[in-house]
């Protein structure tokens, strides 16, 4: 009960409501009590008052002194005489446990965000330290209510339910590469450094102990030892949250961190030997102990990585096979990842070694394997659950402090285990890393490894490990606790807080806060191979050799057993970092244009897209069988990529948004759009409610009626510029000839909507090509008539600067239906629309241009295509991608590339001539005034807005 | 070609040594190496190279051999390339793959790093007219990609494209539409590669122990 108090308090006080801390509540009923903080966070007055309210409420009968009783734990639950039925019960005691560790959890993260509220405070001390300040703060709340710690951070807790997630968090997100290459030095460090710093700081101890250094005290030489080899270990969970702050360079980082991560394994392996000695007795060690302790040492150190990696190997499989249960693999890697840590610690292995390299190990076959989305869950989560478990941990730390209990001051061993353990870290360091730069290529600097020795920060598991001491071998255990905690403070708030300073101080090299760039990545490929082959030519069996024969191995064998084979066949990193650039830069497009409110602006994306089709046609047909049967079609599409870069004037604009944006700014008005395009889709009403299924419903009745009201409003446009009702056009400058193009489904396949908009000169308003012919009156009762789910429906834009064609495919995949959807039985089942655009920037260019057209394959769902509705429908970020995204992951094959396109240094003359055409992609009057105008200046823009909403 | 008489002479390696930087004991075994890939002939051609076993699976192996035949990498400021190649030009490429000794100074760094990085412009720039332009960049994407599958023509070129666009948008900043990026220069090529330390990773472990007869 107590615990639930100081929990309340403790949140009493984050919520900043100021109350004074009741200092007799242990009489009362901590079950009312409980209620009344909650409530009123009150004075004695309403501890009356609302005891009462709980007494009804609650339906009890009984006199006051059964009230205070059932705030025992037995009476809790069965109140004596029940003589009428309650209505509603309060039953604190039956959810207490869960809801007080509830409680610290949300007290612990509201304390973080407490402090992140001040950036200066964070930029000076960091977030660890101030998060043990915090523990003070509350652990001072707790004992000034209590009079005692009711709350403690216990062992079991720690090494069960903080520490894995944060292990395995850092083994997932292991910089594989830096890792493993640097192997060597940090198991050096992890292993011969935590020996070195338990021996030395232990035998130093017991040096002064004897020399008389700290009074009396009755602690062995073992003892001393076994102190020693706790304290030793550097926290990897204090020396992320400083050294993440910090931005020191990548192999510093490494060094520091694999060593922190691998020598918590070693620490405890070493205190296990130790204690095992302890409980041995001094006299009872020969020499075979002793070598049982060191083979001890290893057997437990490697076995636990192997468990890891045996459970990698497992995980791996398992996400092979997870496709039809999507939605719970992400979970897998946290079942599967503790599972490796309880069972490498019941088999007395290092279960932090194990869950380390499972996480290592599985990394990259599970994001291969799993779903994207899926990977994105597993990052998040892991972040959470890492994160959560790291501020609670520091939190707590500071809260166990505030004990009476524990602490046993003693100056000079405390004094002198912080010396010392300063003082063998900077030795060790030191004398390792003269040994380490004899062989290393890139030696170590001066300044890492001061910044290495300073970083030896302790935490957490040493407390853990002091507090696991059995006080009837170890007489001390709590001078040991109390000293392990100083040192614990002492590095983690005032080594945390210079170490930036420091780091400034002695410019250290920083991390270049770079993003990742394709050019590096692509160097750095080029390099392996170069280095490789060098190697090769110099006849040197090298460390590239090595990493080369693993490599090929790994690919050949292991990533045959553990990768599903369609990642397998296209993962490649390179390929990776382009996919995922790509994919920023698209989000960063949408996202752009929905800041400046502009949805014309998202329909331009069909337009890049549509330079992608046609570069790489081939590979999107590939990708889209069924969609693009009619290849005769996409002949233009062929057009080698060689031509079209040798364009006349080929140019970069790296500012090419810029521009086309400027032209659409403010042109085009949204709402007006909106209200007249906007399908109210019934999609925001109806939810699927389906734990497996994580898709934004289109159903094809709600698919159907949005392609036929696009069709409509756009046949009724269509039908005004046929009539002339369009608004007035301007005049163009080059009045060209116009072909016409003309495109024919296949009639066997399926039908063809051709609607094509072409050459009309807008000066003597004559339609040139007067192919203009409608079989079909009515769009939507073509579409009714289709029962198949599996109507492929996509539009093809034909743009260049002076044609505007659209095409509405429609690729059916029953034949039979065609005659009965076209009345008027023809074979083809065509409907052009020809309408205008002659002009273009210089004639020169035009002949150019002529040679290819542009195309978009649209292949959303079934595919609609609606001006409005498009980006609506499309943005949403990360659940529910475009379609451009959306194939790269599914099909595996040729990313649609966003970056590639946008910018390319060939493109931008012709993108920048069609900018003004997208500003309203069909309508043809706009086009042709905007290409006129300049892009930047578009002063009539209600008026195709105006058009193209009622097409 | 300066090639070397089979019978080594320490007095020439003694001056190859003051000019390449490898010990004595380094010249030797790679002497041995040149002599066992030449087959003890003074000179090596490419297709001594191209028969090395373990070079046949590397991908652009085909610009790495051209490298050790380019004249622009032999300090002679010489251009174009040549049939084969002796001894001396031999050490003079591998001595772009040494490691960076322990105490140089900010400019002996920078110096180094230049040079190395020229090793790497020229191999990119094929034609030597001062720019990778993008159909050269393009190909060695390609070559790179090549060995991993799936990966067709079509994403390395996407891939080259989107990094050459990298490569104007870092070195030229902001451009006009009309304004055309030719290709990478070798400033722009410094400046791209800023964030890599060359100097510390472009390098080969030269043993001063003979290897040659492990190696096929």
């Amino acid at each position: 009960m107590h615990v639930a108090h100081s929990c309340l308090l403790g949140l009493v006080l984050l919520t900043s409501l100021t109350h004074e801390v009741p200092t007799e509540e242990s009489s009362g009923s901590p079950s009312k009590h409980l209620v009344n903080e909650t409530r009123h966070h009150g004075s004695a007055h309403h501890l009356e008052t609302d005891s009462r309210v709980l007494r009804v409420s609650s339906g009890r009968t009984q006199d006051e002194a059964v009230l205070h009783n059932s705030g025992n734990h037995e009476s809790a639950h069965q109140p004596k005489n029940i003589s009428e039925v309650a209505i509603v019960s309060f039953k604190w005691d039956h959810v207490q446990e869960p809801y007080v560790i509830v409680l610290w959890i949300f007290v612990a993260g509201m304390s973080k965000l407490v402090l992140e509220l001040n950036h200066h405070v964070t930029s000076v001390i960091p977030e660890s330290g101030l998060l043990i300040l915090i523990g003070f703060v509350l652990g001072g709340i707790v004992w000034g209510a209590d009079k005692a710690q009711t709350f403690t951070l216990t062992p079991t807790v720690f090494f069960f339910y903080l520490l894995p997630q944060i292990i395995l968090d850092a083994g997932y997100f292991m910089p594989n590469k830096l890792f493993f290459s640097n192997m060597g030095a940090i198991l050096i460090y992890a292993v011969i450094g935590t020996c070195w710093n338990a021996g030395a700081v232990g035998l130093s101890l017991w040096g002064c102990y004897e020399g008389g250094a700290m009074g009396n005290l009755d602690i062995g030489l073992l003892q001393f030892l076994l102190f020693g080899s706790l304290i030793s270990a550097v926290d990897p969970v204090a020396v992320i949250a400083v050294f993440e702050e910090v931005h020191v360079n990548e192999v510093l980082f490494i060094l520091v961190f694999g060593e922190s991560l691998l020598n918590d394994g070693v620490t405890v392996v070493l205190y296990n030997v130790f204690d095992s000695f302890v409980s041995l007795g001094g006299p009872n060690i020969d020499a075979v102990e002793i070598i049982r302790g060191i083979i001890s040492f290893f057997v437990v150190a490697f076995g636990g990585a192997l468990v890891g990696v045996l459970f990698a190997v497992l995980l791996s499989l398992i996400t092979r096979y997870t496709k039809n249960i999507q939605i719970i693999e992400a979970g897998f890697i946290f079942v599967l990842g503790y599972l490796s840590y309880l069972t490498a610690e019941m088999l007395s292995l290092s279960a932090i070694l194990s869950i380390t390299f499972c996480g290592v190990c599985c990394q990259k076959y599970i994001n291969a394997n799993m779903d994207e989305r899926s990977v994105t869950t597993v990052r998040y989560v892991m972040k959470v659950f890492a994160n959560g478990s790291e501020t609670m941990i520091f939190v707590f730390l500071g809260v166990t402090a505030i004990d009476k209990a524990i602490w046993v001051w003693n100056t000079g061993f405390i004094l002198l285990t912080l010396f010392f353990v300063l003082l063998y870290r900077f030795i060790g360091v030191f004398v390792l890393t003269w040994i380490l730069n004899k062989n290393r290529l890139v030696p170590i600097e001066l300044i890492d490894q001061v910044v290495m020795s300073y970083g030896g920060l302790r935490g957490a598991v040493a407390y853990g490990l002091a507090v696991m001491l059995d006080d009837k071998k170890i007489t001390e255990k709590n001078l040991m606790i109390s000293t392990t905690l100083i040192v614990i403070y002492f590095t983690v708030i005032l080594q945390g807080v210079t170490m930036k300073p420091l780091v400034q101080w002695l410019k250290v090299k920083r991390a270049a806060e770079t993003e990742i760039k394709l050019v590096e990545k692509v160097n750095n490929r080029a390099f392996d191979h170069i280095l490789c082959a060098v190697e090769d030519i110099c006849g040197r069996i090298g460390d590239k050799w090595w990493t080369r024969g693993w490599k090929r191995f790994e690919r050949n064998y292991i990533s045959w057993l553990l990768m599903k084979p369609k990642p397998r066949k296209s993962k490649d990193q390179l390929f990776g970092i382009f996919h995922k650039l790509n994919l920023e830069d698209a989000m960063n497009y949408i996202t752009e244009g929905e800041r400046r409110g502009s949805l014309a602006f998202l329909k331009k994306e069909d337009d890049v897209q549509v330079d992608f089709k046609k570069k790489f046609g081939t590979d999107v047909e590939d990708m889209m069988p069924d969609i693009m049967v009619d290849t005769e079609h996409s002949g233009t599409d062929h057009v080698p990529v060689i031509s079209f870069m040798r364009d006349p004037v080929p140019s970069v604009s790296l500012d090419m948004h810029e521009q086309d944006l400027q032209g659409m700014r403010g042109g085009v008005d949204a709402h007006h759009l909106l209200q007249e395009h906007l399908y109210r889709s019934r999609k925001h009403h109806r939810h699927k409610y389906s734990r497996s299924n994580f898709s934004i419903n289109q159903s094809e009745d709600e698919v159907q009626e949005i392609f036929q009201r696009t069709m409509r409003s756009r046949l009724e446009s269509f039908k005004s510029t046929k009539m002339g009702v369009a608004p007035g056009k301007v005049i163009t400058k080059h009045p060209q000839k116009e072909r016409q193009q003309k495109v024919r489904g296949h009639p066997k396949n399926f039908l063809v909507f051709y609607l094509s908009a072409t050459g009309k000169n807008p000066k003597s308003h004559c339609v040139k090509n007067k192919e203009f012919q409608i079989y079909l009156e009515s769009p939507w009762s073509f579409v009714k008539s289709f029962k198949s789910n599996v109507f492929n429906f996509f539009l093809c834009l034909y743009h260049t600067s002076y044609r505007n064609v659209i095409s509405l495919q429609m690729a059916n995949g029953k034949p039979t239906d065609r005659s009965r959807s076209h009345p008027y039985g023809d074979e083809d089942f065509e409907f052009s629309a020809s309408a205008s655009a002659s002009d273009s920037a210089s004639g020169g260019e035009g002949a150019t241009a002529g040679g290819y057209s542009f195309r978009t394959p649209y292949t959303v769902g079934a595919g609609i295509e609606n001006p409005a509705f498009m980006p609506e429908m499309d943005t949403p970020p990360p659940m529910h991608a475009p379609p451009w995204l959306n194939q790269p992951e599914t099909d595996g094959t040729v990313v649609a590339s966003q970056r590639a396109q946008r910018r390319l240094p060939w493109t931008p003359s012709q993108i920048r001539r069609l900018a003004p055409l997208r500003v309203s992609t069909r309508s043809e009057d706009s086009f042709v005034m905007a290409d006129i105008l300049s892009p930047d200046v578009d002063p009539e823009d209600p008026q195709p807005r105006q058009d193209r909403s009622h097409k | 070609m300066g090639g070397l008489n089979s019978v080594p002479d320490d007095q020439r390696y003694r001056e190859l040594a003051d000019k390449t930087g490898f010990s004595l004991e380094q010249i030797g075994n790679l002497h041995n190496r040149f002599k066992q890939l030449s087959h003890n002939e003074d000179t090596l051609r490419r297709d001594d190279f191209s028969k090395i076993p373990d070079l046949a699976c590397n991908p652009i192996r085909a610009e790495i051999i051209e490298a050790f035949f380019d004249k622009r990498n032999f300090q002679s400021h010489g251009v174009g390339t040549v049939e084969e190649i002796g001894f001396e030009e031999f050490l003079t490429i591998m001595s772009y793959f040494r490691p960076p000794s322990l105490n140089m100074s900010e400019e002996q760094r920078e110096e180094l790093r230049r040079i190395k990085l020229r090793f790497l412009f020229n191999m990119h720039d094929t034609d030597n007219d001062g720019t990778i332009t993008l159909e050269e960049y393009r190909h060695v994407v390609e070559e790179l990609l090549s060995r991993s599958g799936a990966l067709g023509r079509e994403t390395a070129k996407g891939i080259a494209d989107a990094a050459m666009l990298e490569v104007a948008s870092i070195s030229m900043g902001h451009m006009e539409p009309d304004e055309f990026y030719e290709g990478i220069t070798f400033e722009h090529f410094l400046k791209i590669l800023k964030g890599i330390e060359i100097e510390t990773r472009m390098h080969i472990r030269f043993l001063n122990v003979d290897t040659t007869v492990l190696c096929k």
